[in-house]
This record gives structure tokens, C-alpha cells and sequence, in this order.
């Protein structure tokens, strides 16, 4: 019997060079005449340990790495198809405390499954959740969701289900499920590691949502700087059509669900869904009044549910296990688990995926390990571009919706970016308006000329001309960006901005914050 | 076929393919850019009159988006991430460093037409800051000698 061996094809893994150790242990194997079965699977989420190669054994699967290609020729000679000893050695995969110590259930499939394969997501508890959904009414599919208590996972937290009521009690001749897939936040990427891992959850969630509600056609609007999740997507839905869990019919059940993926084309602010939805019927991204709600009148005019991918990819396993299972994990109003994404100066950056209450501090050092340039770290931003800088004395929040805004700070979409001591936050503050000027659709005054303007007005702080008037000029700019603007990237760049002010004022040449008592 | 008969057949191709679906614009530009390389200015009222928009609405969509281009590019696209993640790795010293070996700014194109450098806002590749994208490949950790070894690489391929 062959010898199974799994390299992953995530984006991560295949940047450090995954697709040539691949290559590598199918030449050595070959030249030794071992017969090996090569899985492509997803990541396991442990990217300081990418290009991770596991094996599999009686005992289970054990993982090596990180793995180059010049180090697979002595793998092989020590015997690692076996589970052999050698430097590289991590053991049983399932025992690494890193991911040992998470609560995957969004996750449940990453890194085990070949990601393109309908049989092994079946295997491992696929589309159950879609059985149980074509047997339940549309209401009742969304009563699950709701008692869930998931709240969308894309940034903005609002409850899916109540979203999902509002499409299911509109009338249409049409309804449309979307899935923003336009992940730009920086210091994120889970939504492209179920993309490229398993991408099937997400398949199954959005065939629950259009059974829900009733909408017969689905988009996933996929950033276009992913093309390696674009070609996963494609090759699990057209393995889904070929075993009709996608198209007419779906099982027999009279219901039928189409989905096609989309190309969003690199702008930043299509990540917001009305632009979102402009862009996918043909238009400029401009952002669009709300009211009316998209829930009402979305995608071409229809009712439009319109989530995230890890929001639809959570749905599988509550209509599998139901909405309380998942209700059971989490603390206050934030239930189920957050995948939280650890990037930039860390030790040991990768997916954590955690039930809600972990604190920041858990993150940093326990799964994260301190920075990667082993000085101290001085500030994270959590939350994407938009969300807030937070020093030192907060880190001890937990990760909940609540407690975040009671910081004045946001979870968003679980993206965590360290910053080492070196960090200069007047530079951050400066790139956070410079962001917004670059991506601002120009819609609205405040955030098209307040993003231009605030990049001056930081310049001259920095630059220390007129600086107490400036420092004044900064705080009345954020707070008109704030309440002026149409959408989140005008109404939240003041959050990065003024964070990074109010903790850091030594980086904007005022004095330095008292310590709390 | 001369390179005016290629863009024709790319645009014809692109519009024949996507023309009937809902929104049918960007797929279609896609198309096009994934053929040549650029959408070309003389597409825009063919587009237009297939469509039934004015110029004006084409053009307006291609260039809001960044990644849409009516220029051709260089051989090779190289884009350095300039988001935060990749700042707290040092992507400015990369960004500096790539920006100096090509001997050229952000949009534009080496003389040898063999690189266009290009600035984009994260790859989703954030636990391995920097990243950078030389076409379609992504390639994270990257130190200043590992980029020119990949600029050296590339410049060698025939893209």
C-alpha cells in the first residue's frame, strides 16, 4: 500500500517554496522506489513551520518541518516516509500545543483534507449540515442560525441570522446569496486559508443561506490578488456539481442553488458591500445610501444576503450540530470561536482559532512567541487597517466584541499585526490617512479630501510646524471623518489615527502618557 | 497575427464569453488583461457598443479599479506589499531596495520593458512578512537577497 504524504497548497506554504519540496519527495521517493500517495492539503495554520510535511502512520499523522527541498533527501534516507527520527521531527501533528490548544470548529477540516476532494469532505462530516437544512423549512434553517448567535465575521459583527430573516420575509422573484470574499484587510488571510483549504465549507454555507431564504444563485466576489483560492474555489464547484450538491435538484430535494466566482480587481473598498455589490454588477465600486438595506434591495435591485466567507463557513456545522452547540462556546454576546490570524513581527505567526474570552496576551506570547526580532513589542493592531493600535496596557483584553469597543478599539475581521519597538507611530498614523486617500471610492467629502488633508496635517506634526494647533487640526479632521463619512473606510481610518496618538504621543513629538496609577 | 489581430481576437474572445452574463463588465476586462496583459484604450468602445454603456462608464471601471491597466506592462509585474503587516517586517527598506536595484518608481517599467514595479495592499501572506508577487507567484519572507536572486531568475525567463 502506498504511503500517504500531505503538502500543502495554501498560498503561505507554497510563497516558502511547498510546490518544490513536493516535487522533491516525489523524485526522491521515486528514485527509491517508494510508492507514495502526495495529498495537496491545506495548512494547518502553522506558517513559521511552512513548508509543514506530514506523513501518515499507524499512530497517526506526523509532521515534519519546516522542510526545504535540499533537506528531503535526508528525510527520506531517515526513513521519515516511516515516521523516522530526524531534526526536522515535530511529532504527532494533533500534539502540537500550537494547535492542540484551539477549538477548531470553523477549521475543522484545514490541513486534514486534500481541499478538492468531495469524497474526503464528505469523509469528515461534509455537507451533513446541508442534509439536515433540505429537510428543514427556510424558517426554521434560520432560526438555527440565529439561536447560533453568529454575528458576521467580516468585521462589522451584525447577527447573520436576523439578516438572513429580513431576505427570507422579502418577497422577490430573484434573491441572491453573496459571499465577500474581498479579504484587503491587512493582517488577515483565514478567509483565503478556507478558500484554498476547504473550500467546500464554504460551498455547503452559502447553499444552506440560498435554501434559507430562497435565492436560487450565488457569487463568491473573490479579491484578485488570490488566485491560488481562485482556482481551489473552481475545482470544488465544479466537483460539487458533478455530485449535484450544487445546480438543480440539489439530492433529490427539488431545490436548486447555483454559484459562480467573481474577480474583484484590487480595490480595497469593495470590501465594503454595497460598493461590493456595484462592482459585481459592472460599476465602479462606489458605496451606496443605506437605506435601502441590501437585505432588501441588493444585487441588481433583489434581496441579497450578503456575509463572509467565514461567516457562510461557519453555518455548515451549526445546521450539522445545531444552533445551540455553537451558542455553548464564546463569553457575553460574542459566541462560537473566532479564527484569529497572528501576522507581522511574531515569532510564530499563524491561524489560532479560539473560542471567544482569549486574551490578547494569550495570543502574543503563547501561540505567538514574542516577536520575531526578539525586542518588545510595543503596539498590535487588531482589526485590519481600520481598526485601532493598542499598547502594551491593554493587551490583557479578551477578544470580545464588546470588550474591544469599550477600548474604542475593534476585533473586525481577527486579524492581529505586531509591531516591535522600532515602530514609529506617527508613521503608522500617516499611513493609515494615505491608505484611505489611496482607496477612498469619492463618494463622500470627508473621507475623499479628509484622507489628503490628514496626510498633510500629520506631515507638519511630524515635521513639528505649528504643532499644538496641528495636534488640534488632527483631532477635528477624525472626528468629521467619523461622523461624516458614508462608510467604514472614511468613518474608521480615525480609529488607527488617533490611537496611535492618544497611546503613543511621544511618536508625535508631545509628551509622553502619564502610567495609569 | 500581427499584435493588432491578437488584441481584436482577445476582445471579441473576452465579450463573445461574457457578454450574456448579469455584470458582465469586469469579467470581461478580466479577460482581456489576463490575455494581453492590458486592456487596450481602442477596446473601450467596442466594449462600450457590446454592452450598450457609454465610453465614459468603461473607462470609468477601469480605472477605478488598480489592477486594471491601459498600458502593457513589463515581462514581469513585481509587487511589493506595502501593508502594515509586512511594514513591521521591513517592506519600506525591501520597497527601497527593489525600487533602486530596477533603477525605476512604483507604475512604471524598466527601459528593457523586462519589470513593472507596482505597490499592492496585502497579499493575505501576512504571516510571512514581506511578501512580494512577481506575476503570479507569491514569495513570503522575503530578504533583500532573495529578491534579487528572483529578479535575476525572472529576468532570465522568457515571461
Amino acid at each position: 500500500m502506498s504511503i500517504k504524504v500531505y503538502v500543502p497548497r495554501d498560498s503561505s506554504a507554497l510563497s516558502l517554496g511547498a510546490d518544490k519540496v513536493a516535487m522533491a519527495i516525489v523524485v526522491e521517493a521515486a528514485m527509491r522506489g517508494a510508492s507514495i500517495e502526495l495529498v495537496r492539503n491545506g495548512s494547518r495554520g502553522m506558517f513559521w513551520l511552512e513548508t509543514l510535511v506530514e506523513v501518515a502512520t499507524p499512530e497517526g499523522r506526523v509532521a515534519y518541518g519546516p522542510v526545504h527541498p535540499e533537506d528531503v533527501r535526508s528525510l527520506i534516507e531517515n526513513n521519515f516516509l516511516y515516521g523516522g527520527e530526524h531534526q526536522l521531527r515535530l511529532g504527532l501533528t494533533e500534539e502540537i500545543p500550537f494547535l492542540k490548544n484551539q477549538e477548531r470548529l470553523t477549521f475543522a477540516r484545514v490541513g486534514i483534507t486534500d481541499p478538492v476532494s468531495l469524497q474526503d469532505y464528505l469523509a469528515h462530516d461534509g455537507y451533513r449540515g446541508l442534509k439536515n437544512a433540505l429537510a428543514m423549512s427556510g424558517a426554521d434553517i434560520v432560526k438555527q442560525v440565529t439561536d447560533s448567535g453568529l454575528r458576521g465575521r467580516g468585521g462589522a459583527a451584525f447577527p447573520t441570522g436576523i439578516k438572513w430573516n429580513t431576505v427570507l420575509n422579502t418577497a422577490a422573484d430573484q434573491k441572491y446569496i453573496v459571499c465577500n470574499a474581498d479579504e484587503g484587510d491587512s493582517g488577515t488571510y483565514s478567509d483565503r486559508m478556507i478558500m484554498e483549504g476547504d473550500p467546500f465549507v464554504l460551498i455547503e454555507g452559502m447553499t444552506i443561506a440560498g435554501i434559507a431564504v430562497g435565492a436560487t444563485q450565488g457569487y463568491i466576489y473573490l479579491r484578485s490578488e488570490y488566485p491560488h483560492a481562485l482556482q481551489a474555489l473552481n475545482e470544488a464547484i465544479e466537483a460539487a456539481v458533478a455530485g449535484n450538491y450544487l445546480g438543480e435538484n440539489i439530492q433529490g430535494s427539488g431545490k436548486s442553488f447555483h454559484l459562480e466566482v467573481r474577480r474583484g480587481a484590487g480595490a480595497y473598498v469593495c470590501g465594503e458591500e454595497t460598493s461590493l455589490l456595484e462592482s459585481l454588477e459592472g460599476k465602479r465600486g462606489i458605496v451606496r445610501f443605506k437605506p435601502p438595506l441590501p437585505a432588501i434591495e441588493g444585487l441588481f435591485g433583489k434581496p441579497t444576503v450578503i456575509n463572509n466567507v467565514i461567516s457562510l463557513a461557519s453555518v455548515p456545522i451549526i445546521l450539522d450540530k445545531g444552533g445551540a452547540f455553537y451558542r455553548n462556546y464564546g463569553m457575553s454576546r460574542s459566541r462560537g470561536t473566532l479564527p484569529i490570524q497572528l501576522a507581522g513581527n511574531l515569532k510564530h505567526c499563524g491561524l489560532v482559532e479560539k473560542v471567544f474570552g482569549v486574551t490578547l496576551r494569550e495570543l502574543l506570547y503563547d501561540y505567538g512567541g514574542g516577536s520575531a526580532t526578539g525586542r518588545p513589542i510595543r503596539a498590535v493592531q487588531v482589526g485590519g487597517p481600520l481598526g485601532s493600535y493598542l499598547p502594551e496596557s491593554q493587551f490583557d483584553t479578551p477578544l470580545d466584541y464588546e470588550a474591544f469597543t469599550n477600548i474604542w478599539a475593534v476585533l473586525g475581521h481577527g486579524g492581529i499585526v505586531a509591531f516591535d519597538e522600532t515602530v514609529d507611530m506617527a508613521h503608522m498614523a500617516r499611513y493609515a490617512m494615505e491608505f484611505c486617500a489611496v482607496e477612498s471610492c469619492g463618494k463622500c467629502t470627508p473621507c475623499r479630501i479628509g484622507s489628503t488633508r490628514g496626510v498633510e496635517v500629520v506631515d507638519k506634526i511630524i515635521a513639528g510646524k505649528d504643532h499644538a494647533a496641528n495636534v488640534q487640526l488632527l483631532r477635528d479632521l477624525s472626528d468629521t471623518m467619523l461622523n461624516g463619512s458614508l462608510c467604514a473606510l472614511g468613518g474608521m481610518t480615525p480609529y488607527p489615527v488617533l490611537s496611535a496618538l492618544n497611546h503613543f504621543p511621544q511618536d508625535f513629538g508631545l509628551p509622553q502618557k502619564q502610567q495609569a496609577a | 497575427m500581427t499584435p493588432h489581430d491578437i488584441t481584436q481576437q482577445a476582445v471579441e474572445t473576452a465579450i463573445a464569453h461574457n457578454k450574456a452574463k448579469p455584470g458582465a463588465l469586469l469579467p470581461i476586462l478580466h479577460a482581456i488583461q489576463d490575455r494581453i496583459g492590458h486592456i487596450p484604450t481602442d477596446a473601450v468602445p467596442v466594449i462600450a457598443s457590446e454592452l450598450n454603456l457609454s465610453r465614459a462608464e468603461v473607462h470609468g471601471v477601469i480605472s477605478f479599479y488598480h489592477y486594471f491597466r491601459d498600458t502593457p506592462p513589463g515581462r514581469h509585474t513585481v509587487q511589493i506589499c506595502q501593508a502594515e503587516s509586512c511594514q513591521a517586517m521591513g517592506s519600506a527598506q525591501l520597497t527601497a531596495f527593489a525600487k533602486q536595484t530596477l533603477g525605476i518608481d512604483f507604475h512604471e517599467t524598466t527601459a528593457d520593458q523586462a519589470f513593472t514595479l507596482e505597490p499592492v495592499y496585502c497579499l493575505g501572506n501576512c504571516a510571512c512578512s514581506p511578501s512580494v508577487m512577481i506575476d503570479d507567484e507569491v514569495h513570503g519572507r522575503v530578504s533583500h537577497e532573495r529578491l534579487a536572486a528572483l529578479l535575476e531568475q525572472a529576468r532570465k525567463e522568457q515571461a
